[in-house]
């Protein structure tokens, strides 16, 4: 009997959850005033729920099947998993997409999919599925297509004029773990379709000769995914591979997705709790180095195991192993260094910049701006404020420590 | 003396005695602003701005876009706040840009509040389909919202640009919006929560189930997010207390759960003897 549309919705989106991506944000302007008909990108992107994880909804995030070919040893699909199997038909997802926006629940549609048959066949129908929506539906919203390993230049191009964002991941973060773990993938193929597809995005931002305008193709660009702690790769490797990716491919986003126990998971992978904090303090180093000038080894140079310390954000324990940095004083200090302050963010630094046109600040003008001023205090100067001796003590690192946790009796 | 305002939210309304009590020369310590709809019959209260002398008034837009987005804030004190800056604007032409001063940071607070309230809103409202209408091509759809300010004006072109191709209504106890293809209508008259169902809601909530990671559980993390008082307007909502209080079950019994062998489809694909 055939399982019914809710219950492979059921197994579909258990199956898809393991993606971290759900952004929705970055893609041309557009709405649906002129055309009449349904969605609009306005820049930014909404959530519209939270899972209890804490992580965003914004996307209807599911696979067009969970059967798989291929037998990635960290994925719920893999073909040696007893995992239940089932399968959406084109017209279903777009069914789905547009019933969902409707109810304003969906900025849009994520669709990955397994690999059926062989990966044009897969490739294929998730095309379709987004040309439909485009132009038998006349759907502005957003989607993001995962596109899938070794499938064909004419097909990804294709994909690439109905979706805002494609996607292949890189899965591990060397090219040793993508063969040990993902067998039928390959880290030499996986990069080259991201350069051809950089390639053509270049292209397209071209202004054509003719129409003087750019075509629109994969206008938020394209983004990856790692797992995180499913081997023994270290951070500084990890963040490497991001550099890396972010320079030579112009990704838009590197997503760090702590390895996560899956039901009836392959024997080579330790059971584990996810490592949620260490994917935590990636995604701030990620930061820093993508908005706060700062050099991956920089950040990585505090330990000798390349390793982020869990327990300091990775700008402050930047800051304590570079105290004669330090102080920074506010009224005078460049941008770059006012970055580094730990405490500062960028929105804080803009505010700093511009009040000081015009008044000497003072810590008061910090704590009216809500910056913490316990953090910051050892590391600047203010008017009226130099901190006493605070660098030198050897305690420093002590006193930003997280408290030891209360414990309490069951 | 004593102003009333009848449209919370409306800027106009406020620009208009915000000029009267200016060119009276006015100090703002000696303004109070009431709200028409928290006085009740009792009028006695108001004042008339003194007749107003022509005068132009010129102030930075940037102060214009910051009022027109301050005036929505359900707390009275905007609008104090709003006529202290434009008094102080007079000559401290550059206070806007003393991102420290207090009443700029006061009303930046609120216009952050208010940004966000309206951003909740563009995020949890929710349609649900009403039945079609007999000689109407278009779908019907209704939902309804609780906002904190009075932002309905602000955020309904956002629901316009995007629900194009159907007719929707926004009902909120601060005011409505509603859509019909051709037009958009405001009204800042408060509505009351129709109760209605949608049997889609039923898929959504199998969705929101399921994309849950139990094994990445981080409660605070959602709440923050999606504070519980819009909960009782959002059909996943309650679903959310035994997600959580399952999730740890269901990790450990993954955990336990022997290895077992491979489908059969596993070896013929990889021809490999099972
Ligand atoms: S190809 Fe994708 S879906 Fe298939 S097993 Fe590998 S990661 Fe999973």
């Amino acid at each position: 009997m055939k399982k019914s549309l809710k219950h492979r919705l059921a197994i579909l989106s258990d199956a898809a959850k393991y993606d971290a991506s759900c952004a929705s944000s970055g893609t041309t302007k557009r709405d649906s005033s002129r055309s009449g008909g349904l969605g609009s990108t306005e820049g930014s992107g909404i959530c519209h729920a939270y899972a209890p994880d804490g992580r965003c909804i914004s996307l209807l995030k599911i696979l067009l099947t969970n059967f798989c070919i291929y037998d990635c040893a960290y994925c719920i699909n893999r073909s040696s998993s007893n995992v239940e199997r089932a399968r959406f038909s084109v017209e279903e997802v777009i069914w789905l997409t547009l019933e969902f926006y409707r109810r304003n629940y969906i900025e849009g549609l994520f669709l990955s999919s397994g690999i059926i048959r062989s990966s044009d066949y897969t490739m294929e129908e998730m095309v379709r599925i987004a040309r439909d929506l485009r132009l038998k539906h006349n759907f502005q919203g957003y989607i993001h297509l995962k596109t899938i390993p070794d499938a064909s230049a004419k097909l990804i191009e294709e994909a690439g004029l109905f979706a805002d964002r494609l996607s292949i991941n890189i899965e591990l973060p060397t090219d040793a773990g993508v063969e040990a773990f993902a067998p039928q993938k390959h880290p030499a193929n996986i990069r080259r379709s991201m350069g051809e597809l950089k390639l053509k995005i270049d292209e397209a931002r071209e202004p054509t000769l003719k129409t003087k305008r750019r075509k629109r193709f994969v206008p938020a660009g394209q983004s990856t995914q790692m797992i995180i702690g499913a081997d023994a790769t270290n951070d500084a490797t990890i963040l490497g591979t991001s550099a890396r990716l972010y320079g030579g491919y112009q990704l838009r986003r590197v997503y760090y997705s702590a390895f996560s126990p899956i039901p009836d998971s392959s024997q080579h992978l330790p059971l584990i709790k996810p490592p949620l904090m260490r994917e935590h303090r990636l995604y701030q180093a990620d930061w820093l180095y993508r908005f706060y000038g700062f050099d991956i080894a920089e950040i990585t140079h505090g330990r000798a195991d390349g390793m982020l310390d869990l327990e300091l954000d990775p700008k402050l324990a930047w800051a304590l192993a570079n105290r004669d940095r330090f102080p920074v004083d506010i009224n005078r200090a460049d941008k770059e260094m006012l970055l580094r302050v730990p405490g500062f963010g960028v929105k804080t630094v803009m505010s700093i910049l511009t009040a000081r046109r015009h008044k000497r600040l003072k810590m008061e003008d910090l704590a009216r701006l809500k910056v913490s001023l316990k953090k910051v205090k050892a590391f600047i100067v203010a008017d009226g404020h130099t901190p006493m001796n605070l660098l030198d003590r050897s305690d420093l690192k002590a006193m930003f420590m997280p408290r030891p946790e209360q414990l309490s009796l069951l | 003396m004593r102003i009333v305002i009848d449209r919370r939210g409306d800027f106009e309304e406020w620009r208009d005695s915000a000029r009267h009590l200016l060119s009276a020369g006015i100090r703002p310590e000696a303004v109070e602003w009431l709200d028409r709809g928290g006085l009740g019959d009792d009028l006695f209260g108001a004042d008339d701005a003194a007749p107003s002398v022509k005068t132009t008034l010129t102030v930075p837009r940037a102060f214009v876009d910051l009022a027109h987005i301050v005036v929505c804030h359900a707390d009275l004190a905007a609008y104090a706040v709003l006529y202290r800056l434009l008094w102080r604007l007079q000559i401290e032409r550059h206070l806007l840009s003393i991102t420290t001063d207090p009443d700029v940071v006061r009303a930046h607070q609120m216009a952050k509040s208010v940004g966000r309230d309206s951003h909740k809103m563009k995020a949890f409202v929710r349609f649900k389909e009403l039945p079609a209408v007999e000689g109407r091509n278009r779908r019907q759809f209704l939902a309804w919202f609780e906002p904190d300010h009075y932002i309905v004006g602000r955020t309904a072109g956002f629901f316009q640009r995007r629900f194009a191709d159907m007719d929707w209504v926004i009902a909120t106890p601060k005011g409505s919006a509603s859509w019909d293809g051709d037009a958009l209508t405001v009204s800042a008259q408060p509505a009351c929560n129709p109760e209605l169902v949608d049997d889609t809601d039923d898929l959504w909530r199998t969705y929101f189930a399921n994309i849950f990671n139990p094994a990445r559980l981080k409660v605070k993390m959602m709440q923050t997010e999606m504070p519980k008082k819009y909960w009782k307007n959002l059909p996943e909502a309650d679903l959310i207390p035994d997600l959580i209080a399952g999730a740890e079950d269901r990790v450990r019994a993954m955990a336990a759960k022997p290895a077992t062998t491979a489908p059969k489809f596993h070896y013929r694909i990889h021809k490999i003897k099972g």
